[in-house]
């Protein structure tokens, strides 16, 4: 399985997981270390920075996890490009997952603020991983942008439906020149194995862990899941066919 | 068009029949629904669907848990002022009750957020009774540039404003505004609220959309259980969450119970509404709202709280005090309401936590201001 390269940086594992939604930090940590996973992503908003004894971070701190702070709560592209600002100071870290989903219900993330924000972000020297609709334009604009990797959604955030959005991920896969991260809806581990079959990067998991009924055994679930999905993927998969070979092919007159 | 339209066209009677009405063949309908409408939210608070709370527990529980994973947020509440001109015939903080008034200095407030924060909070709730004379606009944004150094998250609990006071409150740090009609029963309203401000219907019922228009984050509703026929009541609450999540839809919405308690000089509660029924009417709200905060306040027993937990809650107060000054200054003092879980923060994040679940202490960030 090849190594995954986002921003000049080598990940081995192609699995990133949220932390939001444990029993208990503990249990969070269990998990992740259970993934394998290399790349966590972290609410800004969760993170007690100013008595610096934020339970979240204490368990997170392993040399092969890297933190991926994220803008949740940001309605626009200026409050986002603002709380990336003191997530960079604070977790000292230029890689961001930019959030913006102005929609407190379904949190679909905006994209015309998603968009200007990261432009700015890009110029300000940000490794930028925008959450997205699954839109083939917006990524290619995203990319002029300066985004790092695009990270489109499967389906509504949070709703374990899979990948509802395949047809578009399909296209966006084809067409990109950066790496594409399958971010939300991802349900179970063979939803995991079938983003990467069809040539996702990465995929981000965190609800069907978290509130799976063991989680760390859901961790290591998906992490085998991935990894298998990629090899198919590398390997190649053998073509489906709709019909049945023809026993008078319509050719056969060509000799 | 503000809700006072919607709300016009429905008849409290009319309603009220159409909840009795439900058979348990709506009720099983409204259980197997993808997406459940206000008619199955009627059918889940009908007394129809008794028979059915376990399966309906199941199920909040289930949504719950997918949308706000095994979590409970907490916050604490801070009153500021038990001043009020209001003469609300179930508060303790009523005009005519003669009890010693108190409303707190800013070095009070100090004192006060001090051991609030000693607790372990991060979000923090100010609540005030009624009295334009003393807690005004000025008043709040004061507190709030006291409070706001110290806390991720403020809300508001005190009472109606206009657009462009929430508009000052929501640039001074205010997170949340929390309003509940009490009752929507119209013709009703007058006897609970005979005089004062608070005696305006439509200018309590509009608040909200007040609130949406100024940008608010997040806007709590809910009616006091205890007035009128809860049934009837919900379903107007429901009504209007439905108008304001359509209308303002950047802002987030959270839904209250308080259940009337036992307070100095006030009357006992119209209606019982018993824990079962309580029940159902928690686990229907999450039925229809997947997304939408649920919040139990201290008013309820430790026993039912300790169970709610993983019944469709979502944020809740511990350790709290219902007085001006009462986490420091004087404990004694009249309270709004007596709290029921005496337990202490500590304590309950330590029940959340032997259940599997994580106190969370913070989940705002003021540089989303």
């Amino acid at each position: 399985m090849k190594n995954l390269k986002i921003a000049g940086k080598e990940f081995q594992s192609r699995l990133f997981l949220g932390t939001g939604k444990f029993g208990s930090p503990k249990l969070m940590e269990d998990a992740v270390l259970a993934s394998g996973s290399e790349l966590v992503t972290v609410a800004l908003k969760r993170i007690d920075m100013e008595t610096n004894t934020d339970g979240l971070l204490a368990h997170l701190q392993h040399p092969h996890i890297n933190l991926l702070p994220n803008t949740s709560g940001a309605r626009n592209a200026k409050e986002a490009i603002f709380a990336a600002q003191l997530a960079r100071e604070a977790l000292e870290t230029n890689w961001l997952k930019l959030e913006i989903h102005p929609d407190p219900r379904y949190l679909m993330p905006d994209p015309v603020e998603t968009l200007i924000a990261c432009e700015g972000l890009a110029r300000l020297g940000f490794v930028v991983l925008p959450y997205i609709h699954a839109d083939p334009v917006l990524c290619k604009r995203l990319e002029d942008a300066g985004t790092a990797a695009v990270m489109p959604l499967g389906a509504p955030i949070g709703s374990n439906k899979g990948l509802r959005s395949i047809d578009f991920l399909e296209i966006i896969i084809e067409q990109s020149n950066v790496p594409v991260i399958v971010d939300a809806g991802i349900g179970s581990p063979s939803d995991a194995a079938r983003a990467m079959e069809i040539g996702a990067d990465a995929v981000l998991v965190n609800t069907a862990i978290a509130v799976g009924g063991n989680p760390v055994e859901m961790a290591i679930a998906f992490r085998l899941s991935v990894e298998a999905g990629r090899i198919a993927f590398e390997a190649r998969l053998a073509t489906t066919k709709r019909t049945a070979e023809a026993s008078s092919p319509l050719t056969a007159f060509l000799g | 068009m503000m809700f006072k339209e919607i709300f016009n066209q429905y008849h409290w009677d009319e309603v009220q029949e159409s909840i009795y009405a439900k058979t348990s063949l709506d009720v099983e309908m409204a259980l197997s629904s993808h997406r459940r409408t206000l008619e199955d939210f009627k059918a889940l608070i009908s007394p129809a669907a008794a028979p059915y709370l376990e399966e309906m527990a199941q199920l909040s529980h289930q949504l719950t848990q997918k949308r706000f994973g095994n979590t409970i947020q907490m916050y604490a509440p801070i009153y500021l002022s038990n001043v009020c001109t209001n003469f609300c015939t179930y508060c303790g903080f009523n005009f005519d009750n003669k009890i010693k008034r108190k409303t707190l200095a800013p070095d009070e407030i100090s004192l006060e957020i001090a051991e609030i924060k000693k607790q372990g909070y991060n979000h923090i709730l100010l609540v005030t009774g009624e009295a334009k004379q003393v807690v005004h606009i000025d008043y709040f944004k004061n507190a709030i540039e006291i409070i706001k150094p110290h806390f991720a998250n403020i809300s508001i609990e005190v009472q109606p404003l206009d657009q462009e006071e929430y508009e000052k409150l929501r640039q001074a740090g205010i997170y949340a505004v929390l309003v509940y009609q009490e009752t929507y029963n119209q013709e009703k309203y007058p006897e609970y609220h005979p005089k004062g401000r608070k005696a305006n219907f439509d200018y309590r019922l509009e608040t909200p959309d007040r609130a949406g228009k100024a940008g608010i984050h997040k806007i709590g509703v809910g009616v006091l259980l205890g007035l009128e026929d809860w049934r009837t009541d919900s379903f107007f609450c429901a009504l209007h969450l439905d108008y304001l999540q359509k209308k303002y839809w950047q802002t987030k919405y959270s839904v209250s119970f308080p259940r009337i308690r036992p307070a100095e000089g006030v009357l006992p509660p119209n209606v019982v509404v018993s824990d079962r029924e309580m029940v159902q009417l928690i686990c229907a709200y999450r039925l229809r709202y997947e997304n939408v905060e649920l919040s139990i306040s201290t008013r309820e027993s430790e026993q039912f709280r300790n169970n709610i937990i993983k019944l469709g809650v979502t944020s809740m107060s511990a350790g709290s005090k219902t007085n001006p000054g009462g986490y420091t200054l004087d404990t004694e003092s009249l309270e709004q309401f007596a709290i029921s879980d005496e337990r202490s923060s500590r304590q309950m994040a330590e029940y959340i936590s032997s259940i599997n679940y994580e106190p969370v202490w913070k989940d705002w960030d003021k540089s989303f201001i």
